[in-house]
């Protein structure tokens, strides 16, 4: 069984060929030798008796001769057990903190399997973040994958930790909280920054991390979200936890990809990424969710910088396409000294429509962040205008526009590091705000409701 | 029946398979591939080996695992069952797939399409002797509430009936009737059979389109009518509503069948639709929605070749219904998905990309997709149509990508959705200014029969008063709105009780969600009314800040919701009122 065979025909990159392989399998993890060291791969293409490897650690050292392989028979499997709260993984999946090895309860194939639409169930439970922007205006849906599209600067950590410190709070009971942290690609720093801060938050035994950082190798980074989200499914699903998994970075991988693939010498389409980045990106965000046949849920917030602030960049642009909306950071909001910064007019939460209003937050809800995004909106049209003939000339009511611009974000937008904003403060604060506009301007509502929650009166926010 | 051919696997590469060990497969044909026996399909044919393409995951399979002829192209089944499905690819019920793999899809697994053993009332409608052929009728079910499935007789069979069964409950594996063919042999006839799901199913002849497919959604019905047997594409980047403005084409639109294709998209989205069509409603029988929808998820994370292939197995159901003289729908989301499979199995077979990596068939694949619409008579006589609304998704949210090009030749209705409108949340985010429908010629007299004489007059003055608007505002942009005249200030006032009041319409209201087309005409009648007495104000000097001060713009806005879909005599009311107001303003003046 276990044949060894030596040398190889060919290498490039992280890519090696070897020929005269028999009985290769598609995606099977090769084990390869090298000075008594270990180095693990996958086949990724295989031609008769040829096949192509895919090195998770680099090619460095090697040599046509100097290697001793051996095929293990199966796809990469990732060892699971419930042991694995709190502790540290590289991004293939070994531990790195120094505790020793995992007892598997089971090993699972890290490829995943597809979830039959059917077994699915529709997320409705809303998540509290305490950030008033994402709460009223983006909300998030346990079981939703959303993430987080920023640049490079911007404080798109610091909003992933409060997230998870404040969503643990409102969540249902500790014992069925846990996050898994999966990094790719970035910095030491950052990986840093996000242990500590899990640390503070007294949350760091129900963290599962896996790190691979911006000087490790880059074909393993092909792996980290999916060792990661393996181990957020088996949480879930099999012990019925509520997982919140944070991606970061989502360019980093994408761009990985993109290496391998060009190394593959397969035919680029945008930028080029290979033709397959969508069901690519797709294998992953899909793997957000909940099923009926268990209680637990699988939440995604990946984190992805858009190269040069462009959205319609491809690793935005489908991801957005992907995901069930997204959160945008705004480069010109935080330097007007609002956090979160973020744009609320291209952010958008596809599941808000179901996990909002009468029975879920508030019957006001909906119609309340229809106004709120239909007002601010016109806000940026009396922007542009005033940018060209000046404030002064602008009609009364366009200046009260502005106003209520300003105050939106300073009071609504804008908020602590730590401050924790319960969704009845958001949506008066919503309320208030919107009662600096007369009420013939606010076309979103319904009367009835207009009756009850719009008070002209109380014009000082 | 063809033999059997027999082949090794010999390479793999993602979902492509290259087969040696035989040179008898013939192209298209259905395969067998590896020891679990995954559906494939033939799609190249070399000297020393055969292309094969593989619907499901290929993670494990080993080289000289066998390769297996069918016999007979990709095909799906057909009979009794389809309708309140839902199915993936190609074509295997999803429920039955988690019957027996749980919640995650496993791969190798078989099952029928429909349900073998379930009993149908049968009702004959031929007897013996009858001469039939291809498409005729010859018995009929209750398949849901709201539809009659016809059994057919298969392509291919002329003769006379030699034996039929008496009325009765019987299942799809029970034979009906006996046919005697023209060359003498005897056919069994039972309730199932298979088309390949790349050949259109045969017609007698396309007829001209003339009837509109009417939605219930205002902007559509009114100012870019879709007919029924036609073609539309919605392009628009993410967060635009495409799949928003797909669901409630799905809900309300008057086709009998929808078959609804969620094509690498999420799966949360089809387990909404499988949900809300469930509780939801249809209007005219009071029956479930589902009693009329077939769902088909090949969802992004499922496999790349099955996704290719689910269109075709969704336009294959969508004929078969029209074949039984039946109006139906398609939603196709989204197209795009369907185009980057093509081009990602067109990059494993290493062919010369055109646009953008895309392969250069694929304006002939997009074609040949959307010209399987039509309003056509059936071979039995009937009339039926096949409706295609594709969802397009640019990249970057850029009309000039292949995709939306190549579509927009082939589509004759064009609903670009805005990022800007959606950003304002001004749903259905259709821009009415770049968004075209080359259907109203051809609807012309129907509206003019069933709605109103006038309904495409005021269509067109609602139209030009948008254009008017677009122009000024470019004036307004650059230098606001105080130097405009009262008569352009009123242009802007209007458009915008157009836009908000009449383009823009509620999903989640209970009323506004559909709106008869009875209603669609008042509305636009009653906004053209308040122009012409606005404009008839104004003329006396009075400026137009009195009009506005009586509130009379707003409160036409808000009557999408305040007068409902069965109270129209209250349009007249409202319209006096109009008139007790511009009476009172020239009054005061005076």
């Amino acid at each position: 069984m276990a044949l060894e065979y030596l040398g190889l025909r060919e290498i490039s990159g992280p890519l090696v060929i070897l020929d005269g392989i028999e009985n290769p399998s598609y995606e099977e993890v090769v084990t390869i030798q090298l000075n008594g060291k270990m180095r693990t791969g996958k086949i990724i293409e295989i031609s008769g008796k040829s096949v192509v490897v895919q090195v998770f650690e680099n090619t460095s050292e090697m040599s046509l001769t100097n290697t001793k392989t051996t095929l293990t028979g199966k796809p990469m499997m990732l060892p699971l057990s419930k042991e694995i709260l709190g502790r540290t993984f590289n991004g293939s999946g070994r531990p790195i903190d120094g505790l020793g090895e995992i007892f598997p309860e089971k090993k699972a194939d890290i490829n995943g399997k597809p979830i039959n639409p059917v077994s699915r169930e529709y997320p409705r439970d809303f998540i509290q973040t305490g950030i008033s922007s994402i709460d009223c205006l983006t909300t998030l849906i346990r079981g939703q994958k959303l993430p987080i599209f920023s640049g490079n600067g911007l404080p798109q950590d610091n909003l992933a930790v409060q997230i998870v410190r404040q969503a643990q709070l409102a969540g249902e009971s500790d014992t069925q909280f846990a996050v898994v942290f999966a990094a790719m690609g970035v910095k030491n720093d950052v990986a840093d920054f996000f242990r500590r801060s899990f640390e503070e938050s007294g949350v760091l035994d129900r963290v599962v991390m896996f790190l691979n950082l911006s000087n490790d190798p880059v074909a393993e980074r092909i792996i980290t979200p999916r060792a990661a989200l393996t181990a957020a499914e088996y949480l879930a699903y099999e012990h019925n936890m509520h997982i919140l998994v944070i991606l970061t970075d989502m360019t980093a991988y994408a761009e990985a990809l993109r290496e391998i693939s060009s190394s593959k010498g397969e035919i680029p389409s945008r930028k080029g990424f290979p033709g397959y980045l969508y069901s690519d990106l797709a294998s992953l965000f899909e793997r957000a969710g909940m099923i009926h046949s268990s209680t637990g849920s699988v939440t995604q917030i990946p984190i992805l910088s858009m190269p040069n602030d462009d959205i319609t960049h491809p690793i935005p642009d489908l991801t957005g396409y992907i995901t069930e909306g997204q959160i945008v950071l705004d480069r010109a909001l935080s330097q007007k000294g609002v956090y979160p910064p973020v744009s609320v007019l291209p952010s958008l939460s596809r599941l808000m429509k179901d996990g909002i209003g009468e029975g879920y937050t508030r019957e006001d809800h909906p119609d309340l962040a229809n106004q709120l995004f239909a007002s601010y909106a016109k806000v940026q049209d009396v922007r542009s205008l005033a940018s060209v003939i000046g404030e002064d000339e602008l009609s009364p009511l366009d200046r009260l526009y502005l106003e209520f611009g300003r105050k939106f974000e300073t009071l609504f937008l804008n908020q602590g590091k730590n401050e924790n904003r319960p969704i009845g403060t958001t949506l008066s604060l919503g309320w208030s705000l919107l009662s600096m506009l007369p009420r013939e301007e606010l076309d979103r509502i319904d009367s009835e409701i207009l009756d009850k929650y719009y008070k002209p009166q109380n014009e000082a926010v | 029946m063809a033999t059997t051919v027999k082949g090794y696997i010999y390479g793999i590469n993602g979902p492509v398979v290259h087969v040696k060990g035989s040179s008898d497969f013939g192209m298209m044909q259905m395969v067998k591939v590896g020891e679990e026996g995954l559906i494939g399909e033939v799609i190249g044919v070399e000297s020393d080996h055969t292309i094969v393409q593989v619907y499901e995951s290929t993670t494990g399979l080993h080289t000289n695992e066998p390769v297996e002829s069918l016999g007979m192209p990709m095909s799906v089944t057909l009979g009794p069952g389809i309708i309140g499905n839902i199915f993936d690819g190609i074509e295997r019920p999803l429920k039955d797939l988690e019957q027996k793999s749980g919640a995650f899809l496993d791969r190798g697994i078989h099952t029928s399409a429909i349900d073998l053993q379930k009993k149908w009332n049968v009702s004959m409608c031929c007897k013996q002797g009858d001469s039939v052929s291809a498409g005729s009728i010859i018995a009929t079910l209750p398949e849901t509430s709201l539809v009659v499935h016809k059994v057919m007789v298969p392509a291919g069979i002329n003769g006379t009936i030699e034996e039929t069964v008496p009325d009765g409950a019987y299942s799809a594996q029970d034979t009906l009737v006996k046919i005697r063919t023209d060359k003498g042999s005897i056919v069994d006839i039972g309730m199932v059979q298979t088309w390949p799901i790349r050949t259109p199913r045969t017609v007698r002849e396309r007829k001209p389109i003339s009837r509109p497919l009417i939605t219930g959604q205002r902007i559509i019905d009114t100012l870019l009518p879709i007919a029924k047997g036609g073609t539309a594409a919605i392009p628009g980047g993410f967060g635009t509503g495409k799949t928003m403005t797909q669901h409630q084409l799905a809900k309300w639109c008057d086709a009998d069948i929808i078959v609804y294709i969620g094509c690498g998209e999420r799966g949360n989205e089809m387990t909404q639709v499988l949900e809300d069509f469930s509780k939801l409603v249809d209007p005219k029988s009071g029956r479930p929605l589902m009693d009329r929808t077939v769902l088909i998820a090949n969802t992004s994370n499922m496999p790349v070749a099955a996704r290719e292939a689910s269109i075709y197995t969704g336009i294959t159901l969508a004929e078969y219904y029209r074949d039984m003289g039946y109006h139906v729908a398609i939603m196709a989301d989204s197209t795009s998905r369907w185009a980057e499979a093509l081009r990602e199995i067109s990059g494993r077979l290493e062919e010369m990309p055109a646009e953008e990596g895309f392969p250069a068939y694929l304006s002939s694949r997009l074609s040949g997709f959307y010209e399987r619409a039509g309003y056509v008579e059936n071979l039995n006589g009937t009339e039926g149509s096949v409706t295609i609304i594709g969802a397009v998704s640019p990249q970057g949210g850029d009309f000039s990508e292949p995709v939306t090009q190549n579509t927009k030749r082939f589509v004759r209705c064009f609903w670009a959705l805005d990022r800007q409108l959606a950003y304002s949340r001004h749903y259905p985010a259709i821009n009415w200014l770049t968004s075209y429908s080359e259907y109203i010629d051809d609807l012309y007299t129907w509206y003019e029969e069933n709605v109103d004489e006038n309904f495409l007059k005021y269509r067109a003055e609602i139209v030009s008063i948008l254009q008017e608007e677009s122009q000024l505002m470019e004036i307004v942009k650059l230098i606001g709105s105080d130097v405009l005249h009262d008569e352009q200030k009123l242009v802007l006032d209007i458009a915008k009780i157009i836009r908000l009041g009449f383009l823009q319409q509620n999903a989640y209201h209970k009323s506004d969600t559909y709106v008869p087309l009875t209603k669609q005409f008042k509305m636009m009648e009653l906004v053209l009314y308040l122009r012409k007495k606005a404009k008839e104000v104004i003329s006396k000097q009075i400026p137009i800040s009195q009009l506005r001060e009586t509130n009379i713009f707003e409160d036409t806005i808000k009557l999408k919701y305040d007068i409902g879909n069965d109270e129209l005599e209250k349009f007249e009311e409202y319209k006096h009122k109009i008139d007790r107001l511009c009476a009172q303003i020239i009054q005061n003046q005076q």
